[in-house]
């Protein structure tokens, strides 16, 4: 069993490099992007059977800091 | 006097730090390794140093916040013993829920590497009782991510209690309200981005950072 972890920065938490990444888009001549915010993606090859209760404790103690991240669970079959 | 200084992979600062223990107390610090689940139960004193724990892998200190021995760190602490966190430290520290808040990538984007001037916003704690309220003192600044961030409720409960301990005195890192240096609720651990371990000795340019080290010797001593 697989699950995806998306780590976000909250709304409102200053996000250097996404704004690097906007500048270096709009200097390669893609106009129009408002906004970037880059996040993390992270793969978890689990034990079948491993509970929804202990993923989202997996995220809650290490994987998301809950003072400046969000975190969403995607689990894969 | 026991102090103890924790040792992480990729810790770069804990050999400058020991020296400052031990000029301060006269005697060696224990160095601690990372996997280290006990600390001496009469430590007085505990160092977490700057550097890069865990090559900074998921988040800054966010490795180094779980290892074993920050669990004894968190009940020394508890205990009373006195927790000096620096630089990379002071991201453990938060990490680990001993102070609140965290640090974020510098605003500009850029590893900051210079002598910073601070105002030091309490004197009266037991780190920075040798300072004058509202003296300007410098001490070097070497981080990448040093942006404290806090909520608002926060923010405003940590100024209102005094735990704001050192303030930069010029744009450094985007900081909230140009935040420094914190002190936890029972004004024991202070977790702090610029280094004061780096200024001692007249060799080193600058002392600012020596009465830092004297004051947290008095401290202990008047509690003993």
């Amino acid at each position: 069993m697989k699950a995806r972890i998306f780590v976000t920065l909250k709304g409102g938490v200053l996000d250097p490099q996404g704004r690097a990444i906007q500048h270096a888009l709009s200097g390669l001549g893609f106009d129009g992007v408002n906004d970037v915010r880059a996040g993390k993606l992270i793969e978890l090859d689990l034990a079948d059977g491993t509970s929804d209760e202990d993923i989202d404790a997996m995220c809650r103690k290490l994987l998301a800091n809950t003072v400046i991240e969000n975190y969403r669970i995607e689990k894969v079959a | 006097m026991k102090s103890a200084v924790i040792v992480f992979p990729g810790s770069n600062c804990d050999r400058d730090l020991a020296v400052a223990f031990e000029a301060a107390t006269g005697s060696k610090p224990e160095m601690i390794w990372h996997r280290d689940t006990d600390l001496p139960d009469d430590i007085d004193l505990i160092g977490v140093p700057g550097g890069f724990s865990y090559g900074d892998y998921l988040r800054s200190g966010a490795m180094a916040a779980r290892s074993p021995v920050m669990q004894a760190v968190a009940k020394a602490a508890d205990r009373g013993a006195f927790v000096l966190g620096i630089c990379n430290g002071f991201q453990v520290l938060t990490e680990s829920g001993l102070l609140p808040g965290a640090l974020l990538r510098n605003a500009g984007g850029h590893f900051v590497c210079r002598d910073v001037a601070l105002t030091v916003e309490n004197a009266q704690s037991a780190f920075t009782s040798l300072y004058d309220a509202g003296e300007a003192i410098t001490y070097p600044v070497a981080h990448h991510d040093g942006n404290y961030f806090a909520d608002d409720a926060t923010l405003d409960r940590l100024e209102g209690e005094g735990r704001v301990a050192l303030r930069y005195a010029e744009s450094v890192n985007g900081s909230a309200r140009n935040i420094a240096g914190i002190l936890n609720d029972a004004g024991n651990v202070l977790g702090m981005m610029p280094h004061p371990e780096r200024v001692i000795e007249a060799a080193h340019g600058k002392t600012d950072g020596q009465r830092l080290f004297k004051g947290i010797v008095e401290g202990l001593l008047a509690r003993a």
